[in-house]
């Protein structure tokens, strides 16, 4: 077997005396749609600030295509190849919508930190821009100022700008959250569509949505990993029905109907 | 799948409209004003408008562009003004050596250099913080340029500073520098210069990560950038454009003192800034001119004039935190979308309300000034006497502030029901 675009080998991070992620391990390959799953407060969102650099791990590594960037700060690892996405909105919002998705797409066509250029005389830059905001259907609201944009078309955005300097790696923290059936429908095209031929790391509630889009899942519970492997595994997993007792059991059933 | 990606920008025609047009009328106005003959002080007071124009512009690529307040940005300006009075002093001293053939126009030139140099020393440390911790740095960082501006006098020239001539070394296209209207055309110069060159540096790469370091530094990461580089970078600019404009006052004022680095003129900028409006590139520009004309101008009307300053800033951090710009194009916009009779009428009242309230503020400071000073002074605007016994004085204090209270609050109700 190929090595794995993104391996983690029994990552733990503690904040003082609470242990949040008490030794995760995970690997997945390359094209891999893998959805993690868990109840409030398992660590989901923590992981995902381990994976990209955010928080730094109390122990363990992660690594990225067999180098690791446990340590490294979220920018470096950013240019390596993984791009995240945030579960609250997290946009430039006094920037119009086409400036917060040029800005995502500057790094990677090596623009970096450049003061002798005129953005808008970037070709390369405006066209990479349009075609990503067409591609998530945002080309019609591209001069509005991000603030002024509806939620779920922020929520877009973020996805947007996640994906904008083509990264291998996308991570999206929960991108339908609060969003109502229609705009999820939309969501979890675009999610498809932005993610072909990319890996894609997702932290998802909705289990509709988690069921339709993964090839793994993996449940995440106190911080651990209870179980991994395919929706069907997943489904009929004991374990994984017992930390789901009550209302969440639900979704489970009615995902398997 | 191709897109037709240039729909999505302006056009040409908007462009040149929003960019050119407004720079080409900028040059124009310079050109133009010294045929309307202004009389030394007025080419004085405009030689300062230039020169604060250039430090309002640099103190607002981090307030406003990249959201760092700081309290010490005089600093730069210092540092690149004394740099270019030494350098002065050298050219006048030089007998052949490379400094003779250095022409003073270049002084901006030169306190670009020393500005970066300092923005590149001083920047290293302060900037890898932000917001309040940033600032409490820039206002240490001020008090310790001070400390050192009165201890090293080889360098500062002590309490006296130093001063040069601007007379000295090859001229630069036919300009000896002497008469206050040469130095118009060096300052104007140098301010066009300036200003054009920050506005471009708005429409960087650099430029705009700026902006995006300012509403999101968290997301600036998760892009491939470290925010703290992107601060770095742009304190280096600021510190440059600072020290450009020292250059500007060296040539123009030929001496600097240590009050130059102090927190006093720092404390200027930043109000200049903000009256001007902070969000928009003009803003600065406006409230240079604004408060260059009153530094200079009110002060010969009221020994209170700080005062009204310090009343006018908090007026505008709490009512319009826009500034004049936001004003400016508020009314711009409301106009082009046909509602100038609205807004005219709105504006009028408002004018109106804020004219009263002035007119007793100005009661009360004028006649408690000449109370404090004891000399038994009378106000006696527009041949009133307004003693600090008179009923009419109380009534005038009091009256017209009420009204013009209620005026605007009935103003602004009557907008917001709308």
């Amino acid at each position: 077997m190929n090595t794995p675009v993104l391996k983690l080998t029994d990552v733990q991070k503690s904040f003082g005396p609470a242990k949040i992620i008490q030794g995760v391990d995970l690997e997945i390959a390359k094209g891999e749609r893998h959805a993690i799953i868990g109840p409030n407060g398992a660590g989901k969102s923590t992981l995902f600030n381990l994976v990209s650099g955010l928080y730094s791990l109390s122990s363990g590594s992660v690594e990225l295509n067999g180098q690791v960037i446990s340590g490294k700060k979220p920018f470096e690892i950013n240019r390596m190849g993984l791009s995240r996405s945030f579960q609250v909105s997290n946009i430039f919002s006094n920037m119009s919508v086409r400036e917060n998705v040029r800005c995502g797409v500057l790094w990677s066509l090596g623009y970096g930190y450049s003061f002798w250029r005129n953005v808008g005389n970037l070709k390369e830059v405006q066209e990479k821009t349009a075609h990503i905001l067409n591609e998530v259907g945002l080309l019609d609201k591209a001069n509005l100022p991000a603030s002024l944009l509806p939620y779920a078309d922020q929520r877009t955005l973020e996805i947007a700008i996640t994906i904008a300097g083509g990264a291998e790696v996308i991570m999206l923290d929960e991108p339908t959250a609060g969003m109502s059936h229609s705009e999820t429908d939309r969501a979890v095209a675009l999610i498809e569509k932005a993610a072909k031929g990319k890996t894609l790391l997702i932290v998802e509630h909705d289990m509709g949505v988690v069921f339709g889009l993964a090839d793994r899942i993996s449940v995440l519970v106190y911080g651990e990993i209870i179980a991994t492997g395919k929706p069907s595994e997943i489904r009929g997993d004991p374990r994984v029905r017992e930390a789901y007792l009550g209302e969440e059991a639900d979704h489970f059933e009615g995902a398997t109907a | 799948m191709t897109t037709d990606y240039a729909a999505l920008e302006p056009s040409r025609s908007e462009k040149f409209r929003q960019r050119i047009l407004p720079l080409i009328l900028f040059a124009l106005l310079l050109v133009v004003i010294p045929f309307f003959g202004p009389s030394r002080t007025t080419l004085t007071l405009l030689n300062h408008m230039g020169i604060n124009i250039v430090f309002a512009l640099a103190f607002n690529m981090l307030l406003g562009r990249a959201g760092l307040l700081t309290f010490g940005h005089a600093v730069y300006v210092g540092l690149g003004g004394y740099f270019c009075v030494h350098i002065l002093n050298w050219i006048d001293a030089s007998d052949g050596g490379f400094w003779s053939s250095v022409p003073v126009f270049s002084m901006p030139i030169w306190g670009f250099a020393m500005g970066a140099l300092a923005g590149a020393v001083i920047g290293w440390p302060s900037c890898k913080r932000s917001g309040t911790p940033f600032a409490m740095i820039s206002l240490g960082v001020a008090e310790l340029m001070a400390a050192f501006a009165y201890m090293f006098d080889s360098f500062f020239g002590g309490e006296m500073g130093i001063s040069g001539d601007r007379m000295s070394g090859p001229e630069f296209l036919g300009l000896s520098l002497g008469p206050l209207d040469e130095v118009y055309w060096f300052i104007a110069f140098w301010t066009f210069v300036g200003v054009a060159l920050m506005f471009a540096f708005t429409r960087t790469p650099l430029g705009k990560l700026s902006e995006a370091t300012r509403d999101n530094p968290e997301r600036v990461q998760f892009i491939g950038f470290n925010p703290t580089r992107v601060r770095y970078l742009v304190f280096i600019f600021s510190g440059a454009f600072a020290g450009m404009s020292g250059g500007m006052a060296a040539v123009q004022d030929e001496i600097f003192t240590p009050e130059s680095l102090s927190l006093i003129p720092s404390g200027a900028v930043l109000i200049a800034a903000y009256i001007g409006g902070i969000r928009y590139f003009t803003g600065p520009i406006m409230g240079a001119i604004v408060l260059t004309y009153m530094q200079s101008n009110l002060s010969d009307y009221s020994a209170g004039w700080l005062l009204y300053l310090g009343l006018l800033f908090i007026c505008v951090v709490m009512f319009v935190p826009n500034g004049i710009a936001g004003m400016v194009y508020g009314g711009y916009d409301a106009v082009r979308k046909g509602k100038t009779a609205e807004v005219l009428g709105q504006f009028a009242l408002r004018a109106l309300g804020v004219a009263l309230m002035a007119v007793s503020v100005i009661v009360i400071v004028e006649v408690a000034f000449r109370y404090s000073e004891g000399y038994g002074e009378v106000f006696e605007p527009f041949g009133l006497s307004l003693p600090p016994e008179s009923v009419l004085t109380w009534i005038l204090a009091v009256v017209p502030l009420a009204a013009g209270i209620w005026l605007t609050r009935h103003v602004t109700r009557k907008a917001e029901e709308v």
